[in-house]
């Protein structure tokens, strides 16, 4: 409900200091405003092509068939 | 291939001939709405898996991201009467309905919540002023949201089905047409030569051009969904060359959030496999309400969006230069410049003009004129 309790699931990860000093050069005018935000972003990004890999191909040869043929049809594909 | 914002193309589509809804709880859902949830089940909207849970709102209202740290900047939020749910809570499922296609989806209700929605209107579009086409819709939800995935069992009926492409077909798309880096260009406004000017800009460094509009609730005076299309059609018919523009339509609301909703513009063409994202003037922008370039400057607080914007200031036509050229190439005075203003184009449109060939083509603007009426009353 309103006023409800905003619990972020937040948790602290320790990584080498000069690592971290590495890291801090880097995102220097990037826009990446601290440690957290990059490394949180290069995680996710590694973690989700990593479950790309995994899952394999989302769509069976079936499946991609069908688009195309429908993407045929209303001439999107010769 | 572009990655999915969140890493994964969201399908919650489990599309059924008929479902037992016997004593089930039904939700009537409206229109937007219903377009909300087809655009979640097809991936539009990754990763939402369904409508916001009060902890990702909260995330999104302060800090434009989910809870996860995902950027997402406008809320995609289910308000539902208390009273038809029937004593419905977290944890149990519910139906949704609408008037035009009858069962919709079920959902999960994970979440039953409220917000204040002066404080909401004034986070997400910057202002409390309910002459905000925004500020004045979100005045008028009801009182309570309902967060949770949500299934998708039946497609809605398409006024335009055949410029209808969901994320997993356009990707197929682009991959067969051998196009790696892909410009989208969003619109909701039939094409000047301004805009193709931008677009073929655009082009030029990238391998394809995606013309995507949005078809949807506008404003009262906007170009009707038939209009846009159809000129889109012309100009791309006779100035486009076929193998590197393709032209689909989104469909969803505007919002007129300006900023915020150039970032979402811009997820949802992340989503489609798009690498690039055009922003121009005043993007998604209403009355004065917003800054001309505000839609430009957001995307510096979004270093992980993963989509690469191209800025795009006004454009206009030089007399001395005699082509289409913009502040930061030409060197000539405001007097050799002709605008190319939506207004006035729009003024000799009503009037059954067709305008100057150097604002817009002449086949574009017959097309229009096709139209007893090209205007949303």
């Amino acid at each position: 409900m309103e006023g409800k309790k905003d619990e972020k699931k937040f948790t602290t990860i320790s990584i080498p200091t000069p690592l971290a000093d590495k890291i801090k050069k880097r995102i220097e005018g990037t826009g990446f405003h601290s440690l957290s935000s990059y490394v949180t972003y290069v995680l996710r990004e590694l973690l989700a092509s990593m479950e790309e890999e995994e899952a394999g191909e989302a769509l069976t040869k079936e499946d991609e068939e069908k688009i195309k043929e429908r993407l045929r049809a209303l001439g999107y594909l010769d | 291939m572009q990655e999915p914002h969140g890493g994964r193309l969201i399908d919650r589509c489990r599309i059924v001939d008929d479902v037992d809804t016997k004593d089930a709880i039904m939700l009537q859902v409206n229109k937007d709405r219903a377009e909300d949830i087809e655009n979640i089940a097809h991936g539009i909207f990754s990763p939402l898996e369904g409508f916001l849970c009060y902890n990702d709102l909260e995330n999104v209202m302060e800090d434009m991201r989910l809870e996860s740290d995902t950027p997402w900047t406008i809320p995609i939020i289910l308000d539902v009467d208390k009273q038809s749910l029937q004593g419905a809570k977290e944890g149990d499922k519910v139906f949704l309905k609408n008037d035009e296609n009858g069962l919709i989806a079920e959902m999960e209700i994970e979440d039953i919540y409220s917000v204040d929605k002066k404080r909401l209107a004034e986070s997400i579009y910057g202002t409390k002023d309910n002459s905000h086409p925004g500020v004045s819709m979100t005045y008028g939800i009801r009182d309570t949201l309902l967060g949770g995935k949500i299934t998708l069992l039946k497609e809605g009926k398409k006024q335009f089905e055949s410029y209808s492409l969901r994320p997993k077909e356009t990707r197929i798309l682009f991959k067969e047409k051998g196009w790696k880096k892909i410009v989208a260009f969003q619109t909701r406004n039939p094409p000047h030569v301004g805009h193709e000017y931008v677009q073929k800009a655009a082009l030029t460094f990238v391998d394809g051009l995606f013309i995507n509009p949005l078809i949807g609730r506008k404003k009262k005076g906007d170009f009707k969904d038939e209009v846009i299309l159809k000129a889109y059609e012309a100009l791309m018919k006779y100035y486009y060359p076929k193998e590197r523009a393709v032209l689909a339509i989104l469909c969803t609301s505007m919002k007129y959030a300006g900023p915020r909703e150039a970032i979402h513009h811009a997820i949802m063409r992340k989503n489609f496999g798009c690498t690039h994202f055009i922003v121009g003037r005043d993007h998604a922008g209403v009355g004065n309400f917003y800054e001309p370039y505000a839609a430009h400057d957001i995307f510096d607080e979004f270093p992980d969006l993963g989509i690469t914007p191209l800025f795009f200031r006004s454009f206009f036509y030089c007399k001395k230069c005699g082509s289409v050229v913009n502040e930061k190439i030409c060197p000539h005075g405001k007097e050799e410049h002709v605008n190319f203003s939506g207004t006035k184009i729009r003024e000799m449109l009503k009037e059954g003009k067709i305008p100057p060939s150097d604002m817009m083509r002449p086949e574009v603007a017959e097309a229009i004129l096709s139209f007893d009426n090209p205007f949303i009353e």
